[in-house]
């Protein structure tokens, strides 16, 4: 078995460690005898989705976003396709934004990726912090960290988690990301995915069985470090929110 | 009058203030000061500055700053010039103020002939249009504590107010950087630039990440000849022609020796005692900002021979017969520079790295997955331990680098049992609100190890 991971753009789209995604798809893949490709398209290259099985969309910072907006609008449809047909992508903070209708800045309007009827507003006050959420995807919560100044509006879809410490996709929502087919979109940057193994292990197994055409189950890995680290974060930030 | 008396007050009230604070060892006064001057008259750095009969010259940029503030520092005073400084990272604005209240005499006078200041880029616009600088200095920009300013482009744009609200002062911009030298040509302000032609970094130093490297003219992607580090580089853009400009300073003929760099600026040969690239970049942008000052600078060379570059907080100490090579990092940059600088030495090691995640050292601890850990898999160290309150993340980071490591959480303990046990060679890499405590403890520890042999000498 082997899957091809593409990242997308990480010339551009490169901002708080993303880099932490790819490592844990590659390695959880790798530690279990899986191999593994991963393809770096750099802005102006044309991205072809059907030799991908997992799809990273990085952040930026929204001027960067504005430029990845020229060139990602070429790939607009095989990327929509991809999506529909059920390829696997994990969208962060920036790239999360772009798979909406727009992005609108205090400076510009962005036009994203139209993959879902969802849409992003810029305010001046950034949230920003430590975040822990309770998704279906996981049985151990969700920690990471958002730094964001757009709110994201996911209308009726399904979000990633609710959030029980931190802001999410508005102040007043109690939601974070957005779950679609086999995407997720989340505002938890960077290193998402190496504090929370489930999700990481739940976004290869739906990328296998789209392959494969069968439901595959991944050997148990040794995440005892994994789950201390996350852990170590749910009960900081918890008894951090009783206290106030 | 009434005014006047104020800020006498002010000044008077923030002196006391330093003092009572030293007095009852609560610090160095290196704030407090500034915080009561300005609480008695807001306007008192405008005022001071202002009267202030010298040159004022100001040190920015994410990486290098205390260094190079103290270069110039040094490089003054041995030319026999007065000099104001504020204290290492005391360089928001009561940490100014407070080294404008320090040095003035009775009657508010201050009596000296350069004051240099190093400015945190952040607190730039409050401290910048109130000091009025001859010379501003930006070493560099690279992505660091972003979750406290948003990101690179908001620090950008801040930096950029500032300077162009003192549009006398001359900008010393690295050109190799092309974030922040866009940045001095936007700002409109005189521009001298310094740059280093030659390749002297090496592999290692050089992360694949980087901030995103497109022109600022015409959104095309750069090209570069080479990187030296981070997105700094000899460049240029291959759709508008835009391109890295011949620098006004430069450093010539760089090789590392035995003992540490070797080069020369303007025709001085320095033999400096520092054995990472950056601090070529360092030396070089001290010198550019005392030529821009009208500085003299026959005795730059024996300052920089002599420099101490560890300032005081970085430092090797011995500790139960072995060496302990204490390091900062704060951002991805400069981690990877130290990575850089651990494997030139062959010989045999214990690693300890501590990572923090207070407010100062910045909440986000997601950087670290920006940097290239798996070097460390050649760096022949005998064995890595993590500590500090992100222990576990640094551990998951190593992890996933198929790299053992052990976390503890007692720093003490694992470096006095290294120092018995371990290879002899300790090198300690801490963040920002560890490097302090660390300094502390392992002054400790050498003053205790250096009593025991004593008292074993003596029997």
């Amino acid at each position: 078995m082997k899957l091809t991971i593409g990242h997308l753009y990480p010339d551009m789209l490169n901002l708080y460690g993303d880099r932490g995604n790819i490592r844990c798809f590659q390695k959880r893949l790798e530690w279990r005898g899986i191999e593994t490709e991963t393809k770096y398209f750099l802005s102006g290259e044309t991205v072809d989705f059907s030799g991908l099985d997992i799809v990273l969309l990085g952040g930026g910072s929204d001027r960067e976003q504005e430029l990845v907006c020229r060139y990602l609008k070429q790939e607009k449809h095989g990327f929509q396709d991809y999506v529909e047909a059920g390829g696997t992508a994990l969208a962060v903070c920036g790239g999360y934004q772009l798979l909406g209708k727009y992005y609108k800045t205090d400076q510009a309007m962005i036009e994203g990726l139209e993959i879902l009827d969802i849409y992003t507003e810029w305010e001046p006050k950034r949230l920003t912090g430590n975040i822990i959420l309770k998704s279906e995807l996981s049985e151990a919560p969700v920690v990471g960290f958002e730094n964001h100044g757009g709110r994201t509006y996911i209308g009726e879809y399904p979000p990633f988690g609710k959030v029980l410490y931190g802001y999410g996709n508005t102040e007043e929502a109690e939601w974070e990301g957005v779950v679609y087919k086999n995407v997720i979109g989340s505002y938890l940057h960077g290193p998402l995915l190496p504090k929370n193994p489930e999700i990481c292990d739940d976004l290869l197994r739906r990328a296998l069985a789209h392959k494969y055409g069968e439901d595959i189950s991944l050997s148990p890995l040794p995440d005892e470090l994994e789950h201390k680290a996350n852990q170590f974060m749910a009960d900081r930030l918890m008894v951090k929110k009783k206290r106030s | 009058m009434m005014l006047e008396l104020r800020r006498r007050l002010a000044m008077f009230c923030g002196k006391i203030a330093g003092a009572i604070v030293r007095r009852i060892g609560k610090g160095r006064g290196s704030v407090l000061p500034g915080h009561v001057a300005r609480l008695i008259a807001p306007d008192i750095l405008s005022y001071m500055a202002d009267k202030f009969q010298g040159k004022i010259i100001v040190t920015m940029g994410t990486n290098g700053k205390t260094t190079v503030n103290s270069m110039i520092y040094h490089a003054l005073e041995a030319e026999g010039k007065k000099v104001i400084a504020n204290r290492a990272g005391a360089n928001m604005l009561n940490g100014v103020v407070a080294a404008f209240v320090q040095a003035a005499k009775r009657g508010g006078k201050l009596d000296a002939d350069y004051a240099c200041i190093e400015v945190d880029e952040f607190a730039s616009t409050q401290i910048l249009p109130r000091l009025k600088p001859d010379c501003v200095l930006l070493t560099n920009l690279f992505r660091d504590q972003i979750d406290r300013f948003g990101e690179i482009d908001t620090i950008r744009d801040r930096i950029k107010a500032a300077i162009s609200s003192v549009p006398k002062a001359v900008f010393v911009s690295n050109c190799d950087d092309f974030i922040s030298y866009t940045l001095a040509l936007e700002c409109g302000n005189p521009v001298v630039a310094y740059g280093i032609n030659e390749r002297i970094f090496d592999g290692i130093s050089n992360s694949e990440v980087r901030e995103s490297t497109f022109c600022r003219y015409c959104g095309a992607k750069l090209e570069y000849d080479f990187f030296h580090y981070g997105q700094l580089g000899i460049y240029h853009c291959p759709s508008c022609g835009w391109e890295r400009p011949a620098p006004d300073y430069t450093a010539e003929e760089i090789s590392l020796q035995e003992t540490g760099y070797a080069f020369s600026i303007d025709g001085i040969p320095i033999r400096s005692r520092a054995s990472a690239a950056y601090s070529v970049y360092n030396t070089l942008a001290a010198y550019t900002a005392l030529r821009v000052s009208d500085a003299p600078t026959g005795r730059f060379r024996q300052t920089i021979e002599e420099f101490n570059y560890g300032n005081n907080r970085e430092g090797t100490f011995a500790v139960n017969g072995s060496r302990v090579h204490l390091h900062l990092v704060k951002n991805p940059v400069g981690f990877q520079q130290k990575i850089s600088l651990v494997m030139k030495d062959a010989a045999p090691k214990d690693i300890i790295i501590q990572i923090n995640d207070n407010f100062q050292d910045g909440t986000d601890i997601s950087w670290l997955w920006d940097v290239d850990f798996l070097y460390l898999r050649d760096a022949n160290a005998a064995s890595i331990t993590v500590t500090g309150i992100r222990r576990l993340d640094m551990a998951l980071r190593l992890k996933y680098e198929d790299i053992a490591c052990e976390p503890a959480q007692d720093l003490e303990k694992a470096v006095r049992e290294l120092s018995v046990n371990g290879t002899g060679n300790i090198y300690m890499i801490v963040n920002y609100t560890g490097l302090f405590p660390a300094n502390q403890m392992l002054r400790k520890m050498q003053a205790a190890s250096e009593k025991g042999r004593k008292r074993g000498q003596s029997k």
